[in-house]
C-alpha cells in the first residue's frame, strides 16, 4: 500500500531542534557574561581611547602623509564637516539597499518555501541557485547599466540579485529541518499541509531565515556600494570614488566609517530580532 | 481470529505488517502483528530496541499506513489520525517556540476549536503544573515537559491514549513518579492506554497486560497478564511474583537475541501465559 513513511527516529542530536544552527554566530556582542558594571564600560572605553589615541600619535610622530592614512582626528572632523554633503548620498544608498533587499528577500523566501515542498523540483533548480549564490552580482552591473541607465533601477536589481539567493539558500535549509515527530504531532490532530507549514515548518525555519536575511542584507550593502562605484553620480559608493580621485582622504575614510556603521547596524538589527523571536533555540 | 470476546475490542490490531522503503532496500518492521486492546485496559508493549514498537504505535494512531493488515478502533478501520486517539511522544515533543499554554492550545488551534479552559485547568492541576502556563519548554525539567505533553494529549478527551516510550529519557525517580501519575489519571478517566516502553518494571507496574515483541521483524511473542489490584503501590514491585514475571519477560527478550542454531524461521502464533499471584 503505502511504504512512503519515514522510520520514526528520535536521535539524541536532534537535527530538527536546530542545535546545529543557533544564533550564537550572531552573538559576538553578547559573548561572555555581558557587560555588567560601570567599571567594565570604563575599561572598554579606556582601551578604545588608548588605541585611537595611539594611532593618532603614531601617524603624527612619523609624519605619515594624509593621502596614505589621515589621523583619526581629521577623519572625525571630515565626518562632522562633510556630513550634510554626504547625508543625501547615504539616503540614496539606503533606498537602493532597502528596496532591493525587500524584493530579493520576498522572492527568496517564497522560492525557498515552495521549493522545499517539492524535493524533485529542488534537485532540478539546485545548480542554478548555486550559480546565483556564487556569482558576484557586481559583475552584472555594467550590463544592467547599459540596459537601464544610471538611475536607481540597475542598482536595485543588483541588490535584489545579491540578497535573494542568500536569503533563499538559508531559508531553504531552515525549511528542510524537518522534525518528523513535530510534524507527526500536528498530523495526529488532522493538520493540513498549510497548517503544518505555518505552525511547524515556518517557526522552525525562523532562526535560519533570520541568518539568511542578515547575510542577504550585508551582501546587498556590498553590492549597492559596488554598483555605485561602477557608474552613476550618486550614492556612498560614488562618494568613495569621487573623494579618492580628489585625494580627499579624511572624507573618504568618513564614508568608510559610515559604511561600517551601516553594516554593524544591520548585524545588530537581526541580532535583536533573533533574540526576540528565535531565542527558544538557545 | 478469536471470537471468544463478547465485547468489541477498543483497539484491534489485525495481522499488522509494515514495510519501510529505505535506500538499502525494503525493511520489514512489523510482520503480522495481532493484538486486541480491551476498553479501559492498560497494555504495555515491550521488546528489544528496533523491534518495531514505535512503528506499531504510530500505525495504531493512524500516522503511518500499514503495508498489510488493519487497525480497528471500536470495530472501524483506522485509515488516518483520529481525534479519539491521543498520543504522548518520546521526549515530550513540545514545540519549543511556544509556552506551555500555547503548546496545550495547539490541538485546538489545529482543529479550529475553542480550548476547553476548565478541562485544561483541571488537567494542569492534576499533573501539578498550575501556574506554569507562561513558561517555555526549555525552562522546565524533563518530567515537567512530559507532564505538559500528557495534558496536551488528554486535552481533546481521547478515548485511547497511545504513549510512545514517554519516560525513557527521565531519571528513575521521576519515572516512578510519572508512572504513578499515569495510573492516577487512568483511575480518573479510565482511558484505554497503550504504553510502549523498554523498562519491564514500568510495564508491569502500569499494565493489565504486557505484550512482548520479537526482534525485527516485530511479531507478538508472548502476552503476560498482570493481575495485581489497583491502585498499585511501589511495594508490589518488590514481591516475588513481580520478580519472577520480570525475569520471564527478560528471558523472552534476551533469549531472542541469542543465536539459535537449529531453529527454522517459522511463524508461531502468539502464546498466552497467565501468572497468578
Amino acid at each position: 500500500m503505502n511504504g512512503g513513511d519515514a522510520i520514526p527516529e528520535f536521535s539524541k542530536a536532534k537535527s530538527g531542534d536546530g542545535q546545529d544552527v543557533s544564533l550564537t554566530n550572531l552573538s559576538a556582542f553578547a559573548s561572555g557574561p555581558g557587560i555588567k558594571s560601570g567599571a567594565e564600560v570604563a575599561a572598554i572605553l579606556a582601551v578604545a581611547v588608548v588605541i585611537i589615541g595611539g594611532i593618532e600619535l603614531a601617524l603624527r610622530l612619523f609624519h605619515v602623509p594624509q593621502y596614505i592614512m589621515p589621523p583619526p582626528s581629521s577623519i572625525a572632523y571630515a565626518l562632522f564637516d562633510e556630513f550634510p554633503l554626504i547625508a543625501p548620498h547615504l539616503g540614496y544608498t539606503l533606498v537602493e539597499l532597502v528596496s532591493g533587499f525587500a524584493i530579493g528577500a520576498i522572492v527568496g523566501l517564497v522560492m525557498a518555501a515552495v521549493i522545499t515542498q517539492f524535493p524533485f523540483a529542488e534537485k532540478i533548480v539546485a545548480p542554478y541557485i548555486l550559480i546565483l549564490v556564487t556569482t558576484p552580482m557586481l559583475a552584472l552591473v555594467p550590463l544592467l547599466i547599459l540596459r537601464f541607465g544610471f538611475g536607481y533601477t540597475p542598482r536595485i536589481i543588483a541588490v535584489a540579485l545579491a540578497a535573494g539567493p542568500m536569503v533563499m539558500i538559508n531559508a531553504a535549509t531552515g525549511f528542510r529541518r524537518v522534525d518528523s515527530a513535530k510534524i507527526a504531532l500536528a498530523r495526529s490532530y488532522g493538520a493540513s499541509t498549510l497548517q503544518i507549514f505555518w505552525k511547524i515548518r515556518a517557526p522552525m525555519a525562523l532562526p535560519m531565515i533570520l541568518v539568511g536575511l542578515m547575510i542577504g542584507a550585508i551582501f546587498g550593502l556590498l553590492t549597492a556600494v559596488g554598483a555605485e562605484m561602477v557608474g552613476g553620480g550618486f550614492g556612498l559608493g560614488n562618494r568613495l570614488t569621487s573623494y579618492s580621485s580628489m585625494i580627499q582622504m579624511p572624507q573618504f575614510f568618513a564614508v568608510v566609517l559610515i559604511l561600517s556603521t551601516l553594516g554593524i547596524l544591520i548585524y545588530v538589527l537581526f541580532f535583536l530580532i533573533g533574540k526576540k523571536w528565535a531565542s527558544w533555540e538557545t | 481470529m478469536s471470537t471468544a470476546s463478547a465485547r468489541t475490542p477498543k483497539l484491534g490490531v489485525q495481522a499488522a505488517t509494515k514495510v519501510y522503503q529505505t535506500s538499502s532496500g525494503d525493511l520489514l518492521a512489523l510482520d503480522r502483528c495481532s493484538l486486541d486492546v480491551q476498553p479501559n485496559e492498560i497494555v504495555s508493549i515491550v521488546g528489544p530496541s528496533g523491534c518495531g514498537k514505535t512503528t506499531l504505535l504510530w500505525s495504531m494512531s493512524g500516522l503511518h499506513r500499514l503495508t498489510g493488515g488493519a487497525i480497528l478502533l471500536d470495530g472501524k478501520e483506522v485509515t488516518g489520525p483520529r481525534p479519539e486517539i491521543g498520543i504522548v511522544f518520546q521526549e515530550a515533543n513540545l514545540l519549543p517556540w511556544r509556552n506551555l499554554d500555547a503548546n496545550i492550545n495547539f490541538p485546538f488551534e489545529i482543529k479550529g476549536e475553542k480550548p476547553d479552559r476548565a478541562w485544561i485547568a483541571h488537567l494542569l492541576h492534576r499533573v501539578g503544573l498550575d501556574g506554569f502556563g507562561g513558561k517555555f519548554p526549555r525552562e522546565l525539567s524533563g518530567g515537567m515537559q512530559q507532564r505538559a505533553a500528557i495534558v496536551r494529549a488528554l486535552a481533546l478527551k481521547p478515548s485511547v491514549l497511545l504513549m510512545d516510550e514517554p519516560f525513557g529519557a527521565l531519571d528513575s525517580f521521576t519515572r516512578e513518579e510519572m508512572n504513578r501519575l499515569v495510573e492516577e489519571i487512568w483511575l480518573d478517566t479510565k482511558t484505554t492506554i497503550v504504553f510502549i516502553t523498554h523498562s519491564i518494571e514500568e510495564a508491569i507496574f502500569l499494565s493489565d497486560r504486557v505484550v512482548v515483541l520479537t526482534t525485527r521483524p516485530g511479531r507478538v511473542a508472548k502476552i503476560y497478564d498482570v493481575p495485581f489490584p489497583r491502585p498499585r503501590s511501589l511495594e508490589i514491585m518488590g514481591t516475588k511474583e513481580v520478580f519472577d514475571l520480570t525475569n520471564r519477560i527478560k528471558m523472552d527478550i534476551v533469549g531472542e537475541r541469542r543465536p539459535k542454531a537449529q531453529e527454522q524461521p517459522e511463524h508461531k502464533s502468539a502464546e498466552i501465559v497467565r501468572i497468578r499471584p
